[in-house]
């Protein structure tokens, strides 16, 4: 079944704020598909909808062939995590869990072994009689969904299910939810703002932007092939380039920046000479050498100074003056130490990427600016406040 | 290392100015002389003339009856205005809070004259039913306030939760919002209770005919001179009174634990 959750034209309006404004969207049996984006953009109100918590002023809302729009919440085969996790403060951890279960006047012998079921799958048996206030957040996160999943929803529905845990738990939960749900095989719907977690469990992501979706796509797809500046900015970390076409020649064009040079690009859309073009080079494609590379017809090729060197770890981050530009530049340790000289504050270095690398991109707007937080990209390009690769 | 006296003489000042009175009565109600004053031996008389004086047993059981009825009364009608005051908000509900909200700062003399001209008014005769309603008035605002003091710490979402899981919104009021917010509802009632129990002003202006509350009877019989009982009704009025904050204290974090205990149970 392809189309097994479908939001189609779902509008709500609260008042003047287009929380979501137009969106459609197909969600495959089984799979992990996140909605990302940055705050206010409507991923809650949509998550909401779907619930049945808030009705949509347009468009509807269809699970597996059947129009659900119109159902109230207890009435959906869909089960909610909340971003508060909202556990029942005077029952126990089991009876969190068996709420469900006892409002379908399920029999005391399945209640029972339904939750000691989800209990073992969440490793809480130990927990099962605490109250509420006695579980850590990681606990209680894991009764939430414990609490969701004993119904067999036909979808769940995370909201920032990790984002009032702390760093390193968050990883941990993380990995724990991608097992459980390679497990219990249900659909998820996960609402995130942090996009390295949705590139580590999704198979399919929708990024959204104030009430639209912006693109949908495999975490590579939306990495690799942004479909505007906006994505490409928000997922990862990357240098940006306006330029003007000076010249086409089959599927590349030579492109004129400012402060930086010529460059060879490949046409990622139809281009006139004469054209604005906005361009987006991730950090990890450009090639750093200290030596001058071989000239190449399918290369671009600079020369800058280093003007500053984050050590990452399993890779080195650096800052590279070129013109008017400080391009970001990521660079993995092959053979650090042995042939290569290491690259030190202020040196002069080569900066080479392939044509292909660059990736055309739509302008965004001034208010999708201040969303991204983004310095001014005319004159400098500096690092992002969201950071691509380093995801754990 | 000389500790300054003065805090615990204070303690001590200020607790034999509020508990001696209190003290004095107690042990005069057990003190086998007719006028109070020098102690002439233990006794238990006042005690069994007031078990068997039928005027008292009739006012105690017209202040019972009143505030078992006022109290359950202010805690439907309480707690239905402070769900009404926490759900909607606006211009009229400011002043809907007002309305609720004056009784507890108001004068009581002025409430029960207010109460006295409105019965007047509408031809109302006076008695159990105009005294049950005047405490109505005014038990309510404790009800709705204690009760509106819960629902502000109640987080909404767990009303969502519930429906997710499959309750009707009516299920998820009675499973999940009421027994939260019950201890309020508990704490306002028993409150209710102790104010009914022992008012004076309102009753007095609203009591008719063999419609005699306690505090009233106690009012009267001092002014007929006769005090030999009363020690021992204070005694026990005390007692009550006491009783029941310590109830209500206590109940409050008890009934969150109970509510578990009794799930659990279900369960198990
Ligand atoms: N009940 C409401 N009344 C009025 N405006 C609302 C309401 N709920 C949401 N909004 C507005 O709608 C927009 C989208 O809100 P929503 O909660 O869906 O954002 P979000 O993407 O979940 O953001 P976050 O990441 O901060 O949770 C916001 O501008 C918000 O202020
Ligand atoms: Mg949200």
């Amino acid at each position: 079944m392809t189309h097994f959750l479908e939001f189609a034209g779902i509008k709500h309006y609260f008042g003047a704020v287009k929380a979501v404004d137009g969106v459609s969207l197909t969600v495959k049996q089984g799979e992990v598909f996140s909605l990302l984006g940055p705050s206010g953009c409507g991923k809650t109100t949509l998550l909401r909808i779907c619930a049945g918590f808030q009705h949509p002023q347009e468009g509807r809302v269809i699970l597996n062939g059947v129009d659900i729009t119109e159902l109230p919440p207890e009435k959906r085969k869909v089960n909610t995590v909340f971003q508060n996790y909202a556990l029942f403060p005077h029952l126990d951890v089991f009876e969190n869990i068996a709420f469900g279960l006892r409002i379908a006047k399920r029999s005391a012998v399945d209640v029972r072994q339904e939750v000691e079921r989800m209990l073992d799958l969440t490793d809480m048996t130990e927990h099962a009689r605490k109250r509420v206030v006695e579980l850590s957040g990681g606990q209680k996160q894991r009764v939430a969904i414990a609490r969701a999943l004993v119904n067999r929803p036909q979808v769940l529905l995370l909201d920032e299910p990790l984002a009032a845990l702390d760093l390193k738990l968050r990883q941990r939960m993380l990995v724990q939810l991608d097992s459980l749900h390679d497990e219990v095989g249900i659909t998820f719907l996960y609402v995130t703002h942090d996009q390295g977690e949705a590139m580590s469990i999704s198979d399919t992501i929708a990024v959204m932007n104030r009430g639209k979706v912006e693109q949908t796509g495999s975490p590579a797809e939306i990495y690799e092939a942004p479909r505007s500046s906006f994505v490409a900015a928000f997922i990862g970390d990357t240098n940006f380039f306006d330029g003007v076409v000076k010249e086409i020649d089959g599927d590349y064009s030579l492109v004129a920046i400012e402060g930086l040079g010529a460059v060879r690009v490949f046409n990622d859309k139809q281009l006139k000479v004469g054209g604005a073009v906005h361009l987006s080079l991730r950090p990890e494609k450009i090639h750093l050498t200290v030596a001058e590379p071989p000239a190449e017809s399918s290369r671009n090729i600079s020369r800058g100074e280093v003007e500053e060197i984050i050590y990452l770890g399993s890779a080195t981050k650096y800052w590279v003056r070129v013109g008017d530009y400080r391009l970001a530049v990521n660079r993995v340790h092959r053979r650090f130490g042995l042939d290569e000289k290491p690259i030190r504050w202020k040196d002069l270095v080569w900066l080479s990427w392939h044509s292909d690398d660059g990736y055309m991109l739509e302008r965004y707007s001034e208010a999708d600016e201040e969303l991204l937080s983004l310095p001014d990209t005319e004159t400098e390009t500096e690092p992002l406040a969201v950071d691509g690769d380093s995801h754990e | 290392m000389k500790r300054s006296l003065f805090p615990g003489l204070t303690l001590v000042f200020c607790l034999v100015f509020f508990y001696l009175p209190l003290a004095v009565v107690v042990v005069g109600s057990f003190n086998d002389s007719r006028f109070g004053g020098d102690w002439r031996g233990f006794t238990l008389k006042y005690y069994n003339q007031l078990l068997r004086d039928r005027e008292i047993r009739g006012a105690l059981e017209n202040t019972l009856v009143i505030a078992f009825w006022s109290t359950l009364t202010c805690m439907v009608l309480g707690t239905m205005a402070a769900f009404a005051l926490h759900r909607h908000r606006s211009r009229l509900q400011f002043f809907h809070l007002s309305l609720i909200y004056s009784p507890l700062v108001a004068p009581e003399i002025l409430m029960g004259i207010s109460l006295l001209l409105f019965f007047g008014a509408v031809g109302a005769d006076l008695g159990m039913t105009t005294i049950y309603l005047g405490h109505v008035t005014f038990c309510l605002s404790y009800v709705a306030m204690t009760v509106l003091g819960r629902l502000q710490d109640f987080d909404f979402s767990l009303i969502d939760a519930a429906r997710d899981l499959g309750a009707s919104s009516w299920t998820a009021t009675r499973k999940i919002l009421l027994p939260v917010i019950a201890p309020g509802i508990i704490a306002g009632g028993l409150l209710a209770f102790t104010l009914s129990l022992d008012d004076f002003v309102v009753t007095f202006f609203l009591s008719g005919a063999g419609s005699k509350t306690l505090p009233i009877y106690i009012y009267s019989s001092i002014k007929r001179g006769s005090t030999t009982k009363l020690n021992a009704l204070s005694a026990i009025l005390l007692v009550v009174t006491f009783l029941v904050v310590i109830i209500s204290h206590f109940t409050a974090g008890r009934l969150d634990r109970s509510e578990k205990t009794k799930e659990a149970k279900a369960s198990g």
